[in-house]
């Protein structure tokens, strides 16, 4: 029987008030394990952003609870919400949000700083980062010097290199082509992705549904199914 | 935090460019408020020469006498033995201050103003460079001071001869001062009797009385019982901070140099203010994205006041410097250049530039702490 990492309970948020309300996660519920790699998919403003923001940390929900591996987390004030970010979750952001003017390994160890880690300290693990990317030789070139598959890495490496144990991506596929797109994701899955992590992707690109071992269908805000993937 | 700090570091000096804008905005302006009041404090200085080269430590004068040590009303003999008689009075001394003409060899004039020392002990001297002290009790003998002024009376050398309201005068010394005076009249030191002798005056002849007390305890009961004789006396500082006041309060240079330095401060806060509030709108996502990461508010405050406050610091050394080089070069090729930086212009040169952080800081940490991460996740 899979442990659950994430379990969302009738998760809600909704924008505006009174006429203007609306909604754009309606009573969501569901859960991802150790071990897995969810996706999230469903056309354009179905919620699936807003659901990942929401059991991230990020957004506050309306209604409804998240648990992390058993710990309900909106419970939590804001600053054991934001340590709770830092130290359990990575993301990869679709815009990638790297700091260009930094160079590629500054931008790795930008979480190990957030940490209080020594800064040589962590850029050196932001190198050991690198390497597990492919990218070992790129530490020192600005973000602005590499391909769009490369930004994507170098995310992935910002991502996991203060070890969390939940991955959070969004839309990582969206800027890159269609074979550059599939390699990172397998990547993900066969490098990154282990029996004590959990990996939520939100995604709507079809080309790379092969290599989830679960995907939760959404739309208009609503959990509407899941399909089985590959186990891991 | 100091991990943290060296981020931010990274974060301001890797965009040269948004970096050097905040540096020249932030060192010309400085630049411009050190230059500003250096130039006040320099016409300050020089508008207090007479009372820091006699250097005594009491002036008594007449209470109606205008803020100027040329301002003076000459006080009869009697104030002298009075204040002379007071307890605590260890010596005190006549000096006559006043303006006159000098009919140079070339046959040209030229105004000078005459310092005439007391006879017995010469008290307020200035240090010779050439010549012997001893000689200004010579006939007609007059010491010259070397100054900026001092080309004006054509250069003279010891033994140069001019003449003073048909009196013949001759140079029998060359002296030095610790500064030059502010309305561009050579000096000449003589004794107080010639002096009173040469140049025509009222019917009273003291413009000042130097006095030493016996200790500074003594000071505020010389001063009143000077006071009760109708007159002022004040310290050495106190008559130099009336001069002062006087320039800064009822001439329009003290609110003209306000305006001015204002107006630097201004041009400094805008151009530091917006360029920074460019710098962090253009970084605004990466905060926002460093939130999302688990960044707490107060740490990305810390990150935009660090940042502020480096450039300040760093604009503000940058700014004193270029002051200072400038001043340095232009006192080389123009002596009657008044300028001087003080720790007061630098001390208001450090306010106002942590008051431009301050301001441009703010903006930012409002911007930055309104920013929700989930906008990140939103693109």
């Amino acid at each position: 029987m899979p442990r659950a990492a994430i379990v969302a309970d009738k998760l809600t948020k909704w924008f505006g008030a009174g006429e203007a309300r609306t909604y754009a996660v309606k009573e969501a519920s569901f859960e991802a394990n150790w071990g897995e790699m969810l996706y999230i998919v469903g056309p354009s403003g179905s919620g699936k952003t807003t659901l990942l923001s929401m059991i991230s940390g990020i957004l506050r929900p309306n209604s409804g609870s998240v648990a992390i591996d058993g710990r309900d987390l909106w419970s939590q004030s804001d600053n054991e919400i934001a340590d709770f970010r830092l130290n359990t979750i990575g993301f990869v952001f679709q815009d990638y949000h790297l700091f260009p003017r930094l160079t590629t390994a500054e931008n790795v160890a930008i979480p190990l700083v957030l940490q209080r880690r020594r800064w040589d300290e962590a850029l050196s693990a932001a190198a050991q980062c690198l390497k597990i990317v492919d990218l070992a030789d790129k530490g020192q070139l600005p973000p602005t010097k590499l391909s769009g598959g490369e930004q994507q890495r170098v995310a992935i490496a910002r991502a996991i290199v203060h070890q969390p144990e939940i991955l959070v991506f969004d839309e990582p596929t969206a800027s890159l082509d269609g074979e550059t797109g599939r390699k990172i994701v397998s990547f993900v899955k066969a490098e990154i992705l282990t029996a004590k992590r959990c990996i939520v992707i939100v995604t709507h690109d079809s080309r790379i549904f092969e290599y989830s071992n679960r995907i939760m269908e959404m739309e208009d805000g609503r959990v509407t199914g899941f399909r089985q993937g590959e186990t891991v | 935090m100091k991990e943290i700090l060296i981020l931010a570091y990274r974060l301001l000096v890797s965009d040269k460019g948004k970096y050097t804008a905040l540096l020249v905005g932030t060192t010309f302006s400085v630049f411009l408020i050190v230059q500003m009041t250096s130039s006040f404090a320099g016409i300050l200085t020089k508008a207090s020469a007479t009372v820091i080269n006699i250097g005594a430590s009491m002036w008594v004068m007449d209470p109606a006498a205008s803020n100027t040590v040329f301002g003076s009303i000459p006080m009869p003999d009697y104030v002298l033995d009075a204040v002379r008689s007071i307890n605590g009075v260890k010596y005190a001394v006549p000096l006559s201050v006043s303006a006159a003409l000098l009919k140079l060899h070339d046959g040209t004039y030229q105004a000078v103003t005459v310092l005439g020392l007391d006879d017995t002990s010469l008290v307020g001297r200035p240090q010779l460079l050439q010549g012997n002290i001893n000689d200004i009790f010579a006939e007609n003998g007059f010491i010259a001071v070397k100054d900026e002024e001092f080309p004006k009376l054509e250069n003279p050398a010891i033994g140069t001869e001019f003449e003073l309201n048909n009196h013949r005068g001759v140079i029998v010394g060359i002296a030095k001062v610790a500064t030059g005076t502010l309305y561009g009249t050579p000096t000449l030191y003589t004794t107080y009797y010639r002096a009173i002798q040469y140049i025509p005056s009222y019917a009273f002849t003291i413009s000042y009385i130097l006095v030493e007390p016996k200790t500074r305890s003594d000071i505020p009961y010389i001063k009143q019982e000077i006071a009760r004789l109708g007159y002022l006396a004040e310290t050495n500082q106190e008559f130099q901070n009336g001069i002062s006041d006087y320039l800064k309060y009822k001439t329009s240079i003290g609110t003209n140099t306000l305006l001015m330095t204002v107006i630097s401060f201004l041009v400094g806060l805008s151009i530091c203010g917006q360029t920074f509030y460019t710098f962090i709108l253009e970084n605004l996502e990466h905060f926002g994205a460093l939130k999302a990461m688990g960044a707490k508010g107060r740490e990305l405050v810390c990150v935009i006041l660090f940042q502020a406050g480096f450039t300040a610091l760093v604009g503000y050394g940058l700014g004193i410097g270029l002051s200072t080089l400038l001043i340095t070069a232009a006192k080389l090729r123009l002596p009657e250049y008044s300028s001087r930086v003080t720790f007061t212009n630098l001390g208001l040169a450090f306010v106002m530039v942590l008051i431009i952080a301050s301001i441009s800081g703010y903006a930012g940490v409002r911007r930055v702490l309104k920013i929700e991460p989930f906008e990140i996740f939103r693109g």
